[in-house]
């Protein structure tokens, strides 16, 4: 793994590459992360295994976006995170290359409000279509933007 | 069910389906947009979301030992599998290694949930095809599994044993000897299933061949578990990653290669094997000695201690009125979960809550693939694949 680590490094000299708790972690940027998740995977991490975002509300650029790899000849994970703005959350979709990123990265949409550009079919996956608001934002309240409508018992038809 | 008609571009009459929310075969509240022509399935689109709960959501505001509950209800099939690979990934942060006998205990549960979770796969899906026996056969199995986990935590569904830095209380006396009668009647009954299954023409009929997927388009929908084990790739964490003592055991990592249902069916009836074997080496080698970590600031002292010393008192008093203090940071840990890699993402800001909790549900990602699996098939062959892709439903929807 620290070669492949050193090999990437050389191969992308704008991408800061780190090791923390013993993860190896590349930060990206916003509009390299096709070019990059492309060599990755030429070069063996064949698994996407998860994309989510964290909300660091009050630093800037707020969001970051999390991809998990899994290398499989290595047997190891290694973390991209790609940060983008609250003014813009925006980045390119990797499904062209990771047909598996076509949910989570939906699912990062629904939760945040990430818009990622070239997506197949962005919509919310699990909130309603209609639903107000990105519920895991830290500025979106845990009760609810709003109170549940009352539930209403429709009458049966005919009775 | 409900139907109706619409014009395919080709001028044939499509039908489109519902399939659930509400439908048995959908283990739980899957809905499936079916376009049909015919019995033929022609398009296919699962919609998820009816059972969101917003567990990611209410983890930022719990303290990370009282979130241990959320996490046994997402897979609420083998709780303990989510307990493990939350509080791996929170040790982790704390730097906190937890005793061999705790691990030895873990390793237990998570492989004795296992086998509760393929019996609920097994009993289920062989309803669905129409088999009613061996659902009893499996759910009585099973119930001997949630005997255990009431002898140890007290609860059947959502034990919850697990804490970060050991274990709710250690094995409770009595608990060897029913694990061991649950060892030793377990085999015959994994013959009965395969002598009620393997060779049975309906059985064989409705599953060799179906929903067929290559080992390229399992790791291209990022598949894992028993489902790519099937496919022919022997990716087992328990192996290539072990975690909790997992390298100290011996078993093998079953796996197939036609990536059919019925390979899928051989496989995690394999693994139940295995994880006997596992449990089996767990219980004659269990450590003697501590099961959780001897330090205050992540684990309550012992409760006669309270009632004696004052320090102590203020420790606990501590821990549950202000919870520990998890250093900045993030990491994910996973496990080998009964449906393929469970992980966890846990980014710590310093306080004595998370700032974000994700949770990579396995189910979440085999289900995307579930189109993939079911074009051109036959409406029939639909329940077949849902039911080999072993979903559920907590866990895609959180």
């Amino acid at each position: 793994m620290t070669e492949l680590l050193a090999a990437l490094r050389e191969a992308f000299p704008d991408v800061a590459c780190s090791v923390a708790l013993g993860q190896a972690e590349l930060t990206v940027p916003r509009e390299r992360i096709r070019d990059v998740a492309r060599e990755l995977r030429a070069r063996g991490f064949r698994l996407l295994l998860d994309i989510t975002a964290v909300d660091r509300m009050g630093e800037r650029p707020r969001f970051e976006v999390v991809y998990h790899l899994y290398h499989l000849e290595l047997s190891d994970w290694l973390r991209l995170k790609v940060r983008v703005d609250s003014e813009r959350p925006e980045l390119p979709s990797v499904t062209g290359i990771f047909p598996a990123a076509n949910w989570p990265e939906r699912e990062c949409y629904d939760m945040f409000g990430i818009r990622f550009t070239g997506h197949p079919d962005l919509r919310r996956i699990l909130m309603p279509d209609d639903w107000e608001g990105h519920p895991l934002r830290k500025d979106y309240p845990l009760p609810g933007l709003r109170p549940l409508p009352p539930l209403v018992h429709p009458q049966p038809e005919g009775g | 069910m409900a139907a109706t008609a619409a014009v395919a571009p080709s001028g044939v009459k499509a039908m489109v389906i519902n399939l659930g929310p509400q439908h048995p075969s959908t283990h739980g509240v899957l809905r499936v947009r079916l376009e049909l022509e015919g019995e033929q399935v022609r398009a296919c689109e699962p919609i998820i979301g009816y059972l969101h709960t917003g567990i990611e959501k209410t983890f930022e505001d719990l303290f990370y030992q009282q979130a241990i509950v959320l996490t046994d209800r997402i897979d609420y099939v083998s709780p303990l599998n989510n307990n493990l690979c939350y509080v791996l990934a929170v040790e982790r942060l704390l730097g906190v290694e937890v005793p061999k006998r705790c691990q030895y205990i873990r390793v237990i549960f998570a492989e004795l949930s296992r086998i509760a979770s393929h019996l609920v796969w097994l009993g289920t899906s062989a309803m669905d095809m129409g088999a009613m026996s061996p659902f009893f056969y499996c759910m009585q199995q099973r119930e001997l599994l949630l005997d255990l986990n009431e002898m140890a935590a007290g609860t059947r569904m959502n034990p919850s044993y697990l804490r970060v830095g050991g274990l709710m209380a250690d094995l409770p006396p009595g608990f060897e000897q029913k694990a061991r009668a649950f060892l030793d009647g377990f085999p015959h009954w994994l013959e009965t299933y395969r002598g009620l299954l393997d060779r049975n023409p309906i059985w064989q009929e409705r599953l060799v061949g179906t929903a067929r997927m290559t080992l390229d388009q399992a790791l291209d929908y990022g598949w894992t578990g028993p489902l790519l084990r099937a496919c022919g790739l022997g990716r087992d964490l328990r192996k290539t990653n072990p975690y909790s003592s997992y390298e100290d055991f011996e078993f093998d990592v079953p796996t197939e290669t036609e990536g059919d249902v019925y390979a899928r069916y051989k496989v995690r009836l394999r693994e139940m094997e295995e994880s006997l074997r596992i449990v089996r080496q767990a219980l004659d080698r269990l450590p003697q000695g501590p099961w959780h970590v001897d330090d205050r600031r992540v684990y309550p002292p012992d409760k006669l201690e309270i009632r004696q010393s004052m320090e102590a008192l203020i420790y606990h008093f501590k821990l549950f009125s202000e919870g520990f203090m998890v250093p900045p940071g993030e990491v994910y840990a996973a496990v080998e979960g009964p449906k393929g890699e469970l992980g966890c993402f846990v980014v710590g800001d310093g306080s004595a809550r998370p700032a974000r909790v994700h949770v990579r549900g396995p189910s979440f990602y085999n289900l995307q693939a579930l189109p993939l699996c079911v074009q051109g098939g036959l409406l029939a062959d639909v329940v077949a694949a849902i039911g080999s892709i072993d979903i559920v439903l907590g866990e895609v929807d959180r």
